[in-house]
């Protein structure tokens, strides 16, 4: 299979996530008990309030009605307003959207940061110190939930010694603890997708015929293996930055940041349920797109994925 | 044995008894508690550990300890429900991909898959804020995301044990499916799904924690180790002791969990480990 056809398969593949996640939403809100309009309307609204409730919803038109709206909206961009502020949903989340961008970007560079190292480094050494500090470090990053990563940070480097804010946001100081909370945990699943890469690259037959060539040890292991072993890290590290989308809600509500995760929440804990499906269906765009670039481009960086 | 299979030896045998402990006091809590879980006593609010209070007091003077006891309840009830709710879905879909085959099976592992692909946390939110907030709906949201994992590796166990001699043996001499899947598939990937219960029993446990941390799980004044790190947060100056023992706890046993299931899959596929 060449690359054209792997890449139209990839984007089909991509276009029904997008609208099986588009209808799933649509129709679970619904079908879930309680009708919107009663909860925003409280329990001694009028039947004429509610059906005015109704009205402004949309949910008083056929089920077909409404999904084909819900559907057109989509296409161009546009996710409803919000039942609280009254504001376009798409609004309110791209606002939101540069905070919780740079929280998740700084936060994989300082996972790789830590991870690609110490990676390599048990790779090459393996049996050493340094491989068994390795693994009991991704074992903890696996076992340390990063809110409370971020709350014991805070506790050290807030309280204790006071060198970066409590609460607050705004500028870099504000990001360098969650983005390190939420790397840490990532750094743990980077490290070992690391070493395994490191290993089996060293393991290969081109490194034996380096080595006879008379390459120095450090030209084969840092120029030929790291090259080839960096292509599965830097794929591993795309999903994990999806995965920093979900985990910032938390770490958000931990540092009280006004990101992405804020908004949603917030829209949970007022039952605001345009911006709930709104929300969701934003969040599973970016995430399915993270992954289909990461697969192109694990696809260009390694050519033999597209004949499987 | 080699110096290193001691150690992981030492380290399952910890992990266990910890295990073991833990479990017993989530069972034995209202005995084993010093004081009542959710009983105020606004003389002695946050009080540092020390007499009296073993780990301290929180902001309504109840103490830290028996809440932690008590919070070890909704993370083990949590993550048997889940796990039982996963293994169980994940077994039905997985043997059914796996025998049936075909569009069934495309059809079945496209909608895993799909599930699979989302962040864990961010899919429990979504799940919960249809379902609304509770313990209930956790366990049944945290059951639903938890079963594709099985139903991946329940099919492929299936397709692999499918093709095995003694299985054709059993279909040449007439041995309807339903009893070939009870005698021979399922007592043949149990193994296997054992090591990936413990895996997301530790999963589920942090979910747990963080859904109540978010309000959206434990509903207070229940004691949760999520709940017990939310109102920790509000008195970082005034209680650091609120903020660090729930915390450790927490990582113990996920900790704990974590190697149960990595010695078990060293043990049940001595091939899989990291010895390379």
């Amino acid at each position: 299979m060449n690359f054209a056809l792997f890449f139209l398969k990839r984007l089909l593949r991509l276009l029904a996530t997008l609208f099986l996640i588009s209808t799933i939403v649509f129709f679970v809100i619904r079908v879930i008990p309680g009708d919107p309009a009663l909860v925003i309307a409280g329990i001694d609204a009028s039947p004429g309030e509610i059906e005015a409730i109704r009205a402004t919803l949309g949910t008083d038109k056929p089920l077909a009605a409404q999904y084909f709206s819900w559907m057109g909206s989509l296409l161009r961009f546009d996710l409803g307003e919000s039942l609280m502020t009254r504001q376009p949903v798409m609004k309110l989340i791209l606002q939101r959207l540069p905070l919780t961008l740079s929280l998740a970007f700084l936060g994989i560079i300082i996972g790789m940061l830590i991870a690609v190292p110490l990676g390599v480094l048990s790779a090459v050494k393996r049996w050493s110190f340094w491989d068994y500090f390795g693994m009991a470090f991704s074992q903890a990053g696996i076992a340390i939930p990063s809110f409370w990563l971020g709350i014991i940070l805070l506790l050290i480097f807030a309280v204790r010694i006071p060198i970066f804010p409590l609460f607050g946001s705004g500028t870099l100081a504000h990001l360098i603890l969650p983005a390190l909370s939420l790397g840490f945990a990532r750094a743990a699943v980077i490290l070992r997708i690391t070493r395994a890469a490191m290993v089996e690259e060293l393991g290969k037959e081109y490194i034996i015929t380096a080595r006879a060539k008379g390459l120095t040890e450090k030209l084969v292991k840092y120029k030929h293996a790291l090259k080839n072993a960096m292509i599965p890290v830097i794929t591993i590290s795309g999903i994990q930055f999806g995965y920093m989308l979900g985990g910032a809600i938390i770490i958000e509500q931990v540092f009280s940041l006004p990101g992405l995760g804020r908004l949603f929440l917030t829209g949970i804990y007022q039952r605001d349920f345009t911006l709930i499906q709104g929300g969701v269906v934003f969040v599973a765009a970016v995430f399915s797109f993270i992954n289909f670039l990461v697969d192109i481009l694990y696809s260009l960086l390694n050519p033999r994925i597209t004949l499987e | 044995m080699t110096k290193r299979t001691v150690r992981q030896n030492r380290l399952y045998i910890a992990a266990v008894l910890y295990l073991l402990i833990l479990g017993a006091a989530a069972v034995a809590a209202p005995w084993i508690s010093p004081h009542n879980p959710v009983e105020q006593d606004l003389e002695a609010r946050l009080q540092p550990p020390g007499k009296g209070h073993l780990l301290g007091t929180d902001n309504f003077g109840r103490d830290n300890f028996s809440r932690i006891i008590y919070g070890s309840r909704s993370a083990l009830l949590v993550g048997i429900i889940s796990v039982s709710i996963a293994v169980s879905v994940g077994m039905v879909i997985g043997l059914w991909a796996g025998l049936v085959r075909g569009m069934t099976e495309s059809t079945l592992m496209l909608i895993m898959d799909s599930i699979l692909s989302f962040p864990t946390i961010l899919l429990a939110i979504t799940v919960v804020s249809f379902l609304g907030y509770g313990l209930t709906q956790v366990m049944i949201a945290l059951g639903i995301i938890y079963s594709p994992v099985f139903a991946r590796l329940v099919r492929a166990e299936t397709l692999s044990i499918k093709t095995e001699e003694y299985v054709e043996a059993a279909r040449a001499l007439g041995t309807p499916w339903l009893t070939i899947i009870f005698r021979h598939i399922i007592p043949n990937l149990l193994g296997k799904v054992v090591v990936q219960c413990s895996i997301t029993f530790a999963l589920s446990v942090v979910a747990e924690a963080s859904l109540s941390y978010l309000g959206l799980g434990t509903q207070p004044p229940t004691p949760s180790w999520g709940l017990l790190l939310k109102d920790a947060r509000n008195y970082l100056i005034q209680a650091p002791w609120l903020a660090v023992y729930p915390g450790i706890i927490l990582a113990f046993t996920v900790l704990a969990f974590n190697i149960l299931g990595d010695t078990l899959s060293e043990r049940i596929n001595p091939r899989l480990s990291r010895n390379r």
